[in-house]
């Protein structure tokens, strides 16, 4: 069994933070260059990370598989970033976002975490402001903000429809200058395919040249993930095409539990599947629903109907019907199985009934055409290329999609993973955001992790380090890494199966949805299981991988994330079929609220609503690799104690 | 409807390329023009013809790495638009389209449509951030930025970094990509410290990666899947002309004397 110890610090939940950083151990000025760090990633969480690490003095070497850190997926993020600044006046403040987090999140977020990520928020706008981030203004020349779901106040920062774009050129930029200070060493076109663990600590990673196929070994005194999150085993999903999980699962594979993998988020408000053919899902901001009503038709009949031909009368605006106090900004998850819902009863609209509006046509008589196009012209443009729909005209069309996962590598308070030396931050690891993140808190976690809270925590790690030990990389465990590398990459292209990893993935994507998606079922997950068996199984031998090996070859980079993936596709199965209720994201038709329970009579909830089982699922399931995949891997748990917030039934209505 | 690709196949940085003819399977018009790609290689695959390969990543029209000439165009025949965002609708049954990667001597071939931009990244290492710890930023509302500036600033940061702009000039020219850089960091109040610094570092990076000079056709705004306007440009010519007037910041002796 792995060690898990959260080592949360002692003391009131609003200052163990503040306390944890003057009990944590520093490293002198002199000392710090004597240090090398690895960082895996440059998106929000390892941009931000690289940058501030060099400033304070470390030795740093950023890898992304990417040709620019500019690239990193962080930059598709359109709606925005959380901040309990409390510009509006609101009422906001940091226990309200730490609140409306932990609740959010069904109560299966690490307390202690999410109280510092909500302290940290007001640095992040700070900092970013300074980098010239050109957040929107107000005429007044204050930052402005809006709302997303599962909030009451306006408390999300943006820029257009592009936060992410801007929040990551403005990590870039403080990369960038680090990077021409020479004081981070940028590794491009570089994908990590394994971690090199060296007397239980983690000491370096195995990195293979994109470009040239080569492979080389890299050490240091510390490793950092910060490689995003792995949507991408539902093939279809609104990531960029090359989000993946290898980083991660290669760590899991060395030791490192992988933290609730079933805990997916499901985005309410993307542009609906039209075909076979499809690559990708393209999310239409949940920012949106701050002006946009969501519909479908009361009759069935009337979902082949032009929209403009159904009566007001005739309509049904379920959200605002069923949780009328957050209406149409109902949390993420709320919303997305309200949707299925109404398309499961046969009232979903477009061609494949799989779709509900999302109607702008009052907001337009309310603020004018050019008000609601400066808030969201790109987003309707981009809506318009897709469908080549004008949502100026005739309300979009819209349907949940794959789009975050909450779930990751375990960490504990100092985002040190189980095992020693090895960080995870942003998407990649799972502590913030329980069984459903909130809109607009992701960037506000990968910006948190890597400006603030690793810069404070890593040398509390290091300070057990002796400066100039690192490992040399030719000892045997870099080695037997190398060759683990080379071997599978010898082994896929030199079999001679006969389909792409592309179309495995597909196969993968869609047993995943149908069978661990927005609602899962103990039979539905076994079947899962076994469909995922026979797959690995078909991948071992099937698989045709064409092309050279020493230089650019996106098939052999497929090969590897696809193998992952599949590995990664059954262990979410198992790790839905052991949690035994309903929670955020997660939703087991077997434990859902009915007409006969008092929460659904008092009003609290609605008939359908996830039930959570507190008494014995309020824990963190880390899971742990047990030496082959096709072993059951060994459940840890992690028991969540609430000192602050009391668990309670969640209430949107 | 099917239609007829001649692709530019090249193994790598140092061999000759060629073009290729491919004809594709029966398709959708609402597939993107990327997705049309991705059936063709599928289909090439199974014959056990290598993929052709090309950039990729969003398929959005944010993360600036498709880089496609479709028919002569950078980012294909719509204004505003990359390459992941063109959909077949865009073509009819029975075209004839030809691919081609960015061309350009500062981004070296890699391999077929794929080509090396990270001269880019090297531009902005001279020059392209404004300098502020993290931890010694004052309260974001301490600074207020008149609307317009802020506006304005963010219509040059929207820049994706795709290098249609080089691709589309006849001299290969990176301005229009500097120069939204240089507008964005120099329209905000946090930029001016570092104003004229910035953009004679960035430009002189720019000319020593090879990139050629701008004679101000437009070209770079026609391609430009964000539409940065070349004003900016004129904007940047003023900065840099002023850069040079000061020349050189003066040097201080560090240190005291005690
Ligand atoms: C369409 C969309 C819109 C979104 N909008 C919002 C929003 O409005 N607000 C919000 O808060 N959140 C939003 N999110 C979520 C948010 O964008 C992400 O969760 C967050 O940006 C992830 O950042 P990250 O730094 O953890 O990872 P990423 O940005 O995914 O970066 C991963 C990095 O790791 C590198 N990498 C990965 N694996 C390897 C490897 N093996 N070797 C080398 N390098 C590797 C990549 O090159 C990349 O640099 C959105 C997400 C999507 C999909
Ligand atoms: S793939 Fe990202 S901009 Fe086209």
């Amino acid at each position: 069994m792995a060690t898990l110890n959260s080592n949360i610090p002692a003391g009131p939940l609003a200052s163990k933070w503040e306390k944890h950083k003057f009990s944590s151990k520093l490293i002198n000025p002199a000392n710090k260059r004597k240090y090398k760090v690895i960082v895996v990633g440059a998106g929000l969480a390892g941009a931000s990370a690289s940058a501030t690490l060099a400033e304070l003095g470390y030795e740093v070497h950023n890898f992304v598989f990417h040709d620019s850190p500019r690239r990193a997926h962080s930059v598709a993020a359109q709606g925005g970033i959380n901040a309990a600044k409390n510009y509006q006046n609101d009422g906001d403040s940091v226990h309200r976002l730490f609140y409306d987090t932990i609740k959010g999140g069904d109560y299966r977020a690490r307390e202690s975490n999410v109280h510092r990520l909500a302290e940290v928020s007001v640095n992040i706008i700070d900092q970013c402001a300074a980098q010239g981030v050109p957040f929107a203004r107000e005429y007044g020349g204050l930052l402005d903000n809006r709302s997303f779901g599962g909030a009451q106040v306006s408390r999300t920062f943006y820029a257009r429809g592009q936060t992410g774009q801007q929040l990551l050129l403005g990590a870039y930029s403080a990369l960038n200058k680090m990077i021409g200070a020479g004081a981070v060493k940028s590794h491009t076109h570089s994908e990590m395919l394994d971690l090199v663990v060296v007397d239980g600590h983690a000491k370096g990673i195995i990195v293979r040249n994109l470009q040239t196929g080569e492979i080389a070994r890299h050490s240091a005194d510390a490793v950092v993930l910060a490689t995003g999150g792995y949507g991408n085993v539902y093939n279809l999903s609104t990531y960029a095409r090359g989000s993946n999980v290898t980083a991660s699962w290669r760590a899991y594979k060395r030791g490192a539990t992988f933290a609730n993998p079933c805990y997916t988020q499901i985005h309410p408000t993307c542009i609906p599947v039209s075909g076979d053919y499809q690559s990708k899902l393209t999310l239409m901001s949940e920012s949106l629903r701050n002006d946009g009503r969501i519909w479908v038709p009361k009759r069935k009949e009337d979902c082949g109907k032009n929209p403009a031909d159904i009566a007001e009368g005739d309509r049904d605006y379920y959200l605002e019907r069923m949780y009328s106090a957050f209406g149409n900004l109902a949390p993420r998850d709320v919303a997305s199985r309200a949707a299925k819902y109404v398309c499961d009863e046969g009232r979903g609209v477009g061609e494949t009934g799989l779709g509900v509006y999302l109607d702008f046509a009052e907001s337009i008589k309310r603020l004018g055409e050019s008000k609601v196009r400066e808030r969201y012209g790109n987003l309707f443009s981009m809506y318009h290329e897709i469908t080549n729909e004008d949502a100026y005209k005739t309300p979009m069309r819209i349907y949940p999609a794959v789009h975050y996962t909450m779930g990751g590598l375990w960490v504990d308070y100092n985002l040190m993973s189980n095992i020693p030396g090895l960080f995870v931050l942003g998407e990649a690891n799972f502590s913030d955001h329980g069984a459903n993140r909130l809109g607009a808190s992701a960037l506000m976690q990968g910006l948190s992790d890597g400006y603030f809270v690793l810069p404070a925590t890593i040398s509390t790690y290091l300070a057990t380090v002796k400066a100039g030990q690192r490992p040399a990389t030719d000892k045997a465990e870099f080695k037997e890494a190398e060759d683990n590398v080379s071997g599978f990459i010898k082994r896929v292209t030199s079999g001679n199966g006969k389909r792409s990893p592309d179309s495995f993935l597909k196969e993968l994507g869609k047993v995943m949805w149908d069978h661990c998606g927005m609602a899962r079922t103990a039979d539905g997950l076994q079947k899962g299981i076994q469909l995922i068996g026979s797959l690995r199984e078909e991948y071992r031998t099937n698989l045709k991988v064409l092309g050279d090996i020493d230089g650019w070859n996106q098939s052999i980079e497929k090969a590897g994330r696809v193998a992952d993936f599949i590995e990664l596709g059954e262990l979410m199965c198992r790790d839905a079929l052991m949690r035994e209720e309903s929670c955020g994201g997660h939703f087991r038709e077997e434990y859902q609220y009915t007409a006969a329970d008092p929460e659904v009579q008092q009003g609290i909830v609605n008939a359908g609503d996830v039930k959570r089982r507190d008494d014995q699922f309020a824990f963190v399931a880390a899971w742990e690799y047990a030496g082959a995949a096709d072993k059951a891997p060994i459940l840890n748990k992690e028991d969540l104690k609430y000192e602050e917030v009391k668990m309670s039934t969640r209430s949107y209505k | 409807m099917k239609v007829t690709l001649k692709v530019w196949r090249q193994k790598n940085a140092t061999s000759a390329g060629e073009f290729k003819t491919y004809s594709s399977p029966e398709l959708n018009e609402n597939m993107s023009f990327l997705e049309m790609l991705d059936v063709i290689n599928e289909d090439l695959a199974i014959k056990g013809e290598e993929p052709i390969a090309f950039d990729h990543d969003c398929r959005e029209g944010i993360c600036g790495t498709c880089s496609l000439v479709i028919d002569g165009k950078p980012h294909g025949p719509h204004k505003g638009v990359a390459t992941c965002q063109t959909y077949m609708r865009s073509f009819k049954n029975g075209d004839e389209i030809v691919i081609e990667p960015w061309r350009a001597k500062a981004f070296p071939i890699i391999k077929d449509l794929v080509c090396d931009r990270k001269a880019f990244d090297r531009i902005q290492h001279a020059g392209g951030f404004i300098s502020v710890r993290t931890g010694a930023a004052p309260d974001a509302n301490s600074i207020p930025v008149p609307k317009e500036d802020a506006d304005l600033a963010m219509d040059a940061a929207q820049c994706i970094g795709c290098g249609a702009c080089v691709a589309a000039c006849k001299n290969a020219s990176a301005m229009l990509f500097v120069a939204a850089k240089v507008s964005h960091l120099g329209l905000m109040p946090q930029g001016q410290p570092e104003r004229y610094k910035r953009v004679k570092a960035m430009v002189d990076q720019m000319d020593a990666e090879g990139f050629g000079s701008c004679t101000i056709t437009g070209s770079c705004e026609a391609v430009c899947p964000k539409e940065i306007s070349l004003d900016f440009i004129a904007r940047m010519n003023r900065d840099y002309a002023v850069a040079l007037f000061k020349g050189e910041p003066k040097k201080t002796a560090g240190g005291g004397a005690g």
